[in-house]
């Protein structure tokens, strides 16, 4: 039985480290569930919000393996407890004047928005967490669903605190780790 | 390896270190390699490096020109494995720098230091399939600590400086730094950085002290501890240390095949090495402890065996600079992260203030029955009614050349030979392609610890399969020369696969013949490696007889103006034994075709 862990890792924005993140994760055999990459508040820094599907063993060897990284700068593990969690979703739902208002209306109780109307389809932008999503295509499956555009998930912890505090430190001097 | 300078820190602080006069990218990349303390660059020039060859011309640095880009490699790692520095290759683009993949690989599996620095097409011709490109960044991306692409000639020292401090700390490893054509001949300037802005790379090398004394604990309720040492035991530089620790409480060692020499064969207390071909004793002692004190080693399945019948009564301390081998294979009940040298001299005080309270573990009864053990069951061989042994060839070269020589195998029946028979002494002794299993890697491996070394005799102990693939590169100690001396076991076949192909396949030599010996096809030796010894400048001899056999390695042993090649023509049938077959149990260990050691019942 294996679940679902999301991680955030703080990442140098220098070429080549998306890739080697996802190298990693093939070479050790771990499956990434989604991933999203986008900037922080600190240029140098870029943050990659990584969903697996492993065992907490599993887990452990692939932030460790993670952190020997060079240019991976912290990983921090947020459960759903501690953490809002989100991701985005663009759904092209085939409606006709008989069905439209009844998918505006499944829109609305979503507290999602319509981005894109055409006479026979609509565009739907929804965000929030996996579960809401997935009860929100239950619902529009009916009516044909003709297309998905999904965002990985992004996650960030509750509270005051930052996780990007102090992770540029330069190393103090280069005998620190000689 | 960490607690040595690196040669980056070390000039890190020296004035001067800013040039703003104008120089080319590759007068900025060879500044930066006599900053960074190299010595000695192993390679070969082509396109996409030759602006770096130029100023190498000029150059303190000794350029030694291989014949083959993955001797460069190897050559590197027998330097850093015999130096404890960080050993460079230099290749040019594409077929180049992917001819050292394999030595890169070696290095990454068995924590070697070195730094191997490409020749990459000009930028704008990155990405288009140009001549001699290739992904040599994105293809080494596994197999390497860390790795760079650099199109900025500004760059250059910086790179450089941070390439050879990663290889060099923490966990040793290669490092990659690939380097487009434009930015060597662009003009640029020099400025050797004081601070190294690595953030994300803080090697713990500093063990906790709470693990320290859980550890402790561990060891004082033991009963039958085994300290089981793995290679980052010589990369630490803890020989000294870990010798003390055995002999201050008694404790049974093991060395792993990347750590033969890290505790001296000759010691008591040393039961020899673990694993698929390790010695009963050795097997025994970690099936029946009930404490595993492993330091720098990683549980490899060599090592293991299956792992759920792996040790299976003992608890573990885990002690690794590399915190991702701890845990990895087998849980540890006490982990402990950092330089293995510091964390027995903190283990060693811990002890001793415990001791002084009168509290230490008694391992009398247990040390006595590993003893036993190993007196009963010497890793030995029986002589064959007619031809020579190779074993007895190993065992008289290790007697005639001492334990102050350094031994190179290959891969296969001669290199577990080699660690059986060879008296292993003194760390950084032996070199060998423990975890990548890499034929070829004898003689360039070698050839490094030569340049390396230049007062130790160095002997290549190679197979007649290994040596054909990197011999070429006797040409370059014939050269250059760096005077070893390689001996090839010479039975005529790739050996291991052989005694597989013996054991577990009916005898089905399928593809195993290699027709070097005296009664090849057509009673021709393809190839005769005394002729191809004396092609390459080197001395070719032969040895089939064990009445020639000290004759003949005193009189390589007394050869030092040139390489010298022996072939040594063995007996076929040899094997391999001890032995754990590939997928069972340690505790199935066979010491002979189908030979099970009689255990005592008090033994298990």
């Amino acid at each position: 039985m294996t679940t679902q862990h999301t991680l955030s890792v703080l990442v140098e924005n220098t070429p080549g480290v998306l890739a080697r993140v996802s190298s990693l994760f093939m070479r050790r055999g771990f499956n990434i569930e989604s991933l999203a990459v986008g900037p922080t508040e600190i240029p140098e820094i870029s943050r990659m919000t990584i969903v697996v599907n492993v065992d907490e063993l599993p887990l452990e060897q692939v932030t460790k393996q993670l952190n020997k990284l060079v240019n991976v700068l912290k990983i921090v593990e947020l459960d759903s407890g501690t953490a809002v969690e989100r991701e985005l979703m663009l759904i092209k739902v085939k409606t006709d004047p008989a069905t439209r208002g009844q998918v505006l209306e499944t829109v609305q109780l979503f507290r999602a928005k319509v981005v894109d109307v055409a006479p026979d389809a609509v565009t739907i932008e929804a965000t929030g967490d996996s579960g809401k999503l997935s009860a929100m295509l239950r619902v529009l499956e009916p009516f044909g669903i003709r297309e998905i555009a999904q965002s990985g998930r992004v996650a960030i912890g509750r509270g005051a605190r930052s996780i990007t505090d102090r992770s540029l430190r330069a190393v103090p001097g280069t005998s620190q780790a000689g | 390896m960490t607690g040595q300078t690196t040669p980056a820190s070390t000039e890190a602080s020296t004035p001067g270190l800013t040039d703003t006069t104008g120089l080319t990218g590759a007068q900025s990349l060879v500044r930066s390699l006599e900053h960074a303390g190299v010595e000695v660059i192993f390679g070969i020039p082509g396109g996409a490096i030759l602006p770096a060859y130029d100023p190498l011309f000029d150059s303190s640095i000794r350029h030694i020109l291989v014949r083959h880009e993955q001797g460069a490699g190897h050559a590197a790692q027998g330097y850093a494995m015999t130096t404890g520095r960080v050993g460079v290759c230099m290749a040019t683009s594409g077929p180049g720098a992917t001819n050292l993949v394999t030595a890169i690989a070696d290095a990454y599996m068995d924590s070697v230091p070195i730094v191997a620095i490409t020749g990459q097409v000009s930028t704008n011709l990155i990405g288009t399939d140009g001549f001699q490109e290739a992904d040599i960044r994105g293809i080494t991306m596994p197999i390497t600590k860390h790795s760079y692409l650099v199109t900025d000639p500004a760059q250059i020292p910086r790179v450089i400086a941070e390439a050879f401090h990663i290889a060099g700390t923490g966990r040793p490893g290669p490092v990659l730094v690939d380097i487009a054509k434009d930015a060597l001949q662009a003009p640029t300037t020099f400025a050797w950085p004081h601070e190294l802005a690595l953030p994300g790379y803080r090697p713990t090398t500093h063990p906790h002290g709470k693990q320290v004394r859980e550890a402790a604990r561990l060891m004082i309720e033991a009963e039958r501890p085994v300290l089981y040492v793995g290679g980052g035991v010589i990369k630490a530089e803890a020989s000294a240390e870990l010798l003390e620790l055995a002999e201050a409480y008694g404790i049974p060692v093991v060395t792993t095949l990347m750590a033969r020499g890290a505790f001296p064969d000759s010691h008591d207390l040393h039961l020899g090495m673990p694993g698929m071909h390790g010695s009963v004793a050795a097997v025994a002692a970690l099936q029946k402890s009930d404490l595993l004190i492993s330091l720098g080693a990683r549980f490899d399945d060599r090592v293991t065996g299956t792992l759920d019948s792996f040790a299976p009564l003992a608890k573990v301390i885990h002690a690794d600079i590399d915190p991702a081998e701890i845990s990895k294979n087998r849980h540890a009940d006490v982990p402990i992260v950092g330089d293995c040298r510091e964390v027995i001299a903190d283990l060693l005080t811990v002890l001793g203030a415990l001791a002084e309270d009168g509290e230490s573990g008694d391992y009398d009864v247990w040390r006595q029955q590993m003893a036993a053990l190993k007196a009963k069951y010497p890793v030995a061989y029986e002589p064959p009614s007619e031809g020579l042994a190779p074993q007895t060839v190993i065992e008289r070269l290790s007697a005639i050349a001492g334990p102050e020589a350094v031994y190179a195998a290959g891969v296969g029946q001669h290199q577990m030979w080699a660690t059986h028979f060879i008296d292993f002494e003194r760390p950084r002794q032996w070199l060998n392609s423990g975890g990548a299993g890499t034929m070829g890697y004898a003689v360039p491996a070698a050839m490094g610890a030569q340049v390396g070394s230049p007062d130790r005799v160095v002997w290549a102990i190679d197979g007649d399969g290994c040596f054909q693939m990197t011999n070429q590169e006797l040409a370059t100690c014939a050269i250059e020369g760096i005077p070893i001396k390689v001996a090839v076991i010479n039975n005529s076949s790739l050996g291991m696969v052989r005694q597989w192909q013996t054991l577990f396949y009916e005898g089905r030599y399928s593809n195993t013949d290699l027709n070097t010996g005296p009664e090849s096809i057509g009673a021709r030796r393809i190839p005769d490696f005394v002729k191809l010894a004396d092609a390459y400048g080197c001395v070719g001899l032969r040895c089939d007889s064990v009445e020639d056999l000290d004759a003949t390695i005193e009189k390589a042993m007394a050869i030092t103006d040139r390489p010298v090649v022996i072939d040594f023509v063995v007996e076929r049938d040899a094997m391999v034994w001890p032995m754990v077959a590939a997928g069972t149990s340690n505790d199935d260990i066979k010491i002979a075709r189908d030979l099970a050691p009689e255990w005592e019942a008090d033994d298990l």
